[in-house]
């Protein structure tokens, strides 16, 4: 059991900063993620891309903003569940909350953060009418375990990084595989659609080409796939395969935070906007592109002025009988878990003659 | 100065709306201003090309900027796509719009 002050859920740039808010406060936090990385949006859909309402930064890319939090919260020590969706959330009898993943990882805390953004990344799953028939009995939305599909035969679809790398990769393991995309075009690296022509000139991957799965079957396990060419119907065949992998890129759901009691407006969580952006359960706080309230932005800087109020209602629950007054970083400085410290250095007073 | 834009919302019903030409506005950014689809089903990588959440099907002829590279390249990966589709985050709202009609396209679950 992993057990924190504040356990934030998000580890995008409003989950990311809060860590730094209740360092201040001498409060620990956890962090957990249904990605492999941290940054949230801002390393999964646009780490290349310029943001210019941060402020103090004229402008910033993201990935660069998440490289830049990361450092300011090193000294302290954030825990991370990484790759690993917030699944269930019971509270206990001192009001303290147990959050288990859906990987059944367990971490208990006072006080939860979600900073959950649009939501948790989950694969983007093509409307195909069986499909959900046949998940995980031949039908996979990402490639855990590459042995999986040793010797077997893969029918991979889309046009994105993701579709071409693992083509590639799997060339390899596979008995056979084939690549299936809508255009004739892909959009992955240059490398990597290089590397495709070069496997498909010496025939280790099949591509078909404009095309699309209509349609998935077999009985326990997928058995066959059926493709459309060119968008017409006269030309569908099928293929048989072991297997068969879309790979659409990853889209955010709210997921199973939805049916944590939390109320509920236009798909974001309702919070006090007048006090601490507390949720109607005490002690669960939303902040960020996740809640909403009246007048509410989603913008990365407002998210930061949210994780820093919650942090200091979070504070006051942990510690009712604490007397506290804020303190500006330049006057307190800024001590780290591990031991570090950083303050201003002092003014030198010296007379001259 | 405003231009009139027909939008048939994901129920079908169709909606009239004034469309300002002098806010730099987009044409997802007119469908969230007048709530014709939930918060959080539209626009949601908000206006990057990056989700195809805002794909609705041009019905009208009127004349619109040609698609770029990024806008081809999602709606390659986007579902539902037909030939008439495109990204309303990619449509600038111009005077040359005046008489739009398009509809928004399913949500994808």
């Amino acid at each position: 059991m992993i057990k924190t002050d504040i356990l934030i859920i998000g580890a995008g740039p409003t989950g990311l900063f809060a860590v730094f808010e209740a360092g201040l406060l001498k409060l620990k936090c956890h962090i957990i993620d249904a990605l492999p990385q941290p940054g949230g949006q801002l390393s999964e859909l646009y780490p290349k891309k310029p943001i210019y309402d941060i402020p103090g930064f004229p402008e910033v890319k993201a990935g660069q903003l998440v490289d830049n939090l990361m450092e300011q919260i090193k000294s302290f020590q954030p825990g991370f569940t990484l790759g690993e969706k917030a699944q269930d959330i019971e509270k206990q009898e001192d009001g303290s909350f147990i959050v288990t993943t859906d990987h059944g990882t367990k971490h208990h805390a006072p006080i939860i953060a979600i900073a959950g953004g649009l939501g948790s990344f989950v694969p983007r799953k093509p409307p195909i009418a069986n499909l959900s028939l046949f998940e995980n009995k031949g039908v996979h939305y990402m490639v855990k375990d590459p042995e999986q599909f040793r010797d077997k035969s893969v029918v991979i679809a889309g046009g994105g990084d993701s579709a071409l790398d693992w083509s590639i990769y799997l060339a390899d393991i596979a008995s056979e595989v084939t690549l299936v995309h809508r255009r004739n075009e892909f959009r992955g690296a240059l490398e990597s659609v290089d590397r495709v022509k070069e496997l498909k000139d010496i025939g280790k991957i099949k591509l078909i080409t404009p095309a699309e799965i209509v349609d998935v079957h077999g009985g326990e396990h997928l058995e066959s796939v059926s493709i459309r060419m060119n968008n017409n119907p006269e030309e569908d065949f099928e293929l048989d395969t072991d297997y068969f992998i879309p790979l659409f890129g990853l889209s955010p759901k709210l997921g199973p935070i939805a049916d944590w009691g939390l109320e509920i407006e236009k798909n974001a969580i309702k919070v006090d906007n007048t006090l601490d952006y507390q949720t109607n359960i005490p002690g669960i706080y939303a902040i960020g592109d996740v809640n909403t309230y009246p007048g509410k932005l989603k913008l990365i800087l407002c998210g930061f002025h949210e994780a820093t109020l919650m942090c200091q209602s979070a504070f006051r629950r942990i510690h009712p009988d604490k007397r506290y007054v804020m303190k500006y970083t330049t006057v307190g400085g800024v001590t780290g878990f591990d031991g570090t410290r950083k303050e201003a250095p002092k003014a030198v007073i010296r007379s001259i003659d | 100065m405003d231009v009139k834009i027909t939008i048939v919302d994901r129920e079908g019903t169709s909606h009239q709306v004034d469309a300002p030409t002098d806010m730099a506005m987009n044409l997802m950014e007119v469908i969230r201003s007048y709530e014709l689809a939930p918060e959080g089903t539209i626009g949601i990588c908000g206006g990057m090309a990056m989700c195809a959440s805002c794909q609705c099907y041009v019905q009208s002829n009127t004349p619109l900027p040609e698609k770029g590279d990024e806008e081809e390249a999602m709606l390659a990966e986007a579902f539902y796509v037909e030939d008439n589709s495109r990204l309303s985050c990619q449509l600038p709202i111009t005077e040359r719009m005046e008489g739009l009609k398009i509809e928004i396209a399913p949500s994808e679950e």
